[in-house]
């Protein structure tokens, strides 16, 4: 039905488009990570494998990457523990408020990334929120200084962002399943708990995997929640990238890395997208 | 009946349980946004309880902040070329993967997808080279052209979801009658396709408006809003920042109910963004970022 010059006009210019804009740079930065820079600070397109021995002999970036990582899974499993009883309530339990509760889920995805870091920043601090209440009910005499700049108010921050984005894929999967299944399980004599964790847990599988792919994906490259509320023992792998892109000025190591990333993100999602697969039955 | 009686008695606690946690997450989502709000009143800065002398001044410090509203046409500029481009080559793409088989479509459906789930530094870096090797001076073009890129994957996705859903009896039909392709696009696909076009226009300058980690890298002189903040976040804080967020909140909230007015209109459409993290449509993995 639609003719070959139709076919040309809808499929040329995205292509294109994707091709000089997406495509061609990642190849760019797959070739600087094979370049070195001179003291000097001027790159040189000299191909070698000099970045990723260093990424591999320094013990800094493994650990970072291996922080990183753990902050993501914190996030990934504090999203889901958070996320998933909250959906499984709005699918079955919620009756007639499903709609406004779906929305109270989504209204904090509109609220700036940022703005949602510094407000928690502003209740962590020395004398922040909670800080200040806990002395003023007399629990604290002192200012609690774990709070602000460690691994923690990442985490609790990036839980805070990324637990909507959990809840949304969850919730969709458990609307999608038949509750005619659901009833028939109850028929056959199954208790509510053989129910759930038989018929509606199992369906839902493909929503928890993409959640956690979300969560986890999108802390672990995370460098603007580490440098307003990591402090130093709070450092990402990306801080590392931006702080070589910047004032280290070392482009070719800092492109080492952002490859790396984007090998883990790209395996991740494909091994992500196998398992909801695998368990979706439909 | 007697066995539903016990079903619901047996359920009956778990219910409980499971508002009580609702009740939590939901705290927990809003805490912030309800402290954001109070001290963006509050006299003597942004720490300390109880909030002391509620006032209106960072209001109005806010109001006779030039930067600041630099900023925010900036960041609308951006934002509005930005939308242009996504929708410019989204709805094509959307077009081209419903309707054409071509080499590597897979491929394609992939890397166009992939800026959402990709950690914005990646997006950032790899356009920054870009614009070095070809020596374009950072601006708030390449701002633009880089949310535009990154959020053809909305755009498409939006749309194919609509397309979906499309009868095409109607373009045919539009077609026999004589109107060639340009015009059956603009009369049958675009009108047909409206709801969710306006939904991908509204995320897209939304979630533009709010980019950061691939601004961070493409800024010239001229900075974002979100940019603008965040300078002014590492030189030390006052309620000033959460007046102007409080504004943004209200915006965006105000943006929703347009949403929702218009979405009335045409029930069963599902919620903008809604495709994006789906699992069932087998894209979900390749999904959004605030």
């Amino acid at each position: 039905m639609f003719s070959r010059a139709y076919k040309t006009a809808v499929t040329v210019p995205p292509l294109a488009w994707v091709a000089v804009f997406l495509l061609f740079p990642y190849a760019l930065m797959f070739c600087y990570s094979f370049w070195s820079v001179t003291p000097a600070q001027t790159i040189v397109h000299s191909w070698n494998f000099n970045n990723y021995k260093e990424l591999l002999q320094k013990s800094v970036y493994w650990q970072t990457l291996l922080r990183s990582m753990w902050i993501a899974a914190r996030v990934m499993l504090f999203s889901l523990l958070l996320g998933y009883p909250l959906a499984y309530f709005l699918s079955f339990y919620a009756g007639k408020r499903k709609d406004l509760l779906y929305q109270m889920v989504i209204i904090p995805l509109w609220v700036s990334y940022l703005v949602r870091a510094y407000a928690w920043k502003t209740i962590l601090g020395s004398d922040g929120v909670l800080n200040t209440l806990l002395q003023y009910v007399h629990l604290t005499s002192h200012p609690l200084d774990f709070l602000l700049y460690s691994p923690f108010a990442v985490a609790l921050t990036l839980t805070h962002i990324y637990t909507p984005f959990t809840i949304l894929p969850i919730y969709a999967s458990l609307e999608h399943i038949s509750r005619n299944l659901v009833e028939a399980s109850h028929d056959l004599g199954a208790t509510p708990a053989q129910t759930f964790w038989k018929v509606i847990f199992p369906l839902s599988i493909p929503g928890v995997v993409a959640g956690a792919t979300f969560a986890f994906l999108l802390s672990l490259g995370d460098f603007l929640a580490p440098l307003l509320l990591g402090g130093p023992s709070g450092i990402m792998i990306s801080n590392i990238v931006v702080s070589l892109f910047g004032a280290a000025y070392n482009w070719p190591l800092g492109a080492a890395i952002s490859l790396g990333m984007l090998v883990i993100v790209v395996s991740l999602l494909f091994f992500s997208e196998r398992l909801e697969k695998k368990w979706s039955f439909s | 009946m007697i066995l539903a009686d016990s079903q619901q008695r047996r359920t009956a606690p778990r219910a409980n349980w499971l508002r009580l946690h609702a009740s939590a997450v939901f705290a927990f989502l809003y805490l912030p946004i309800a402290v954001l709000i109070l001290y963006s009143f509050n006299g003597q800065g942004v720490g300390g309880f109880p909030p002391h002398h509620l006032t209106l001044d960072w209001y109005r410090i806010l109001f006779a902040d030039g930067a600041i509203w630099d900023a925010v046409l900036n960041s609308l500029q951006v934002a509005l070329a930005a939308m242009i481009i996504s929708l410019a080559l989204g709805i094509p793409a959307a077009l081209a993967l419903d309707r054409v088989q071509f080499p590597g479509k897979a491929l394609f459906r992939r890397l166009v997808l992939l800026p959402l789930i990709l950690p914005g530094i990646i997006t950032g870096l790899s356009l920054l080279m870009l614009f070095n090797l070809t020596s374009v001076k950072l601006s708030l073009l390449t701002i633009a052209l880089g949310h535009g890129t990154a959020l053809i994957s909305v755009a498409a996705t939006e749309v194919f979801a609509g397309l979906q859903k499309l009868d095409r009896a109607q373009e045919e039909a539009s077609l026999d009658l004589g109107a060639n392709y340009w015009q059956t696009f603009w009369r049958v696909t675009v009108p047909n396709l409206k709801l969710p076009i306006i939904g991908a226009a509204l995320l897209i300058f939304t979630l533009s408006m709010d980019e950061i980690a691939v601004s961070f890298f493409l800024i010239g002189r001229d900075n974002t809003l979100p940019l603008e903040i965040w300078g002014r976040l590492r030189r030390g804080i006052t309620p000033e920042i959460n007046a102007v967020s409080t504004i943004i909140f209200v915006f965006s909230l105000l943006t929703i109910v347009f949403w929702y007015r218009l979405r009335l209109r045409s029930q069963g459409t599902p919620d903008v963004g809604m495709e994006l993290l789906d699992p069932s449509d087998g894209t979900s993995t390749q999904a959004t970022k605030p």
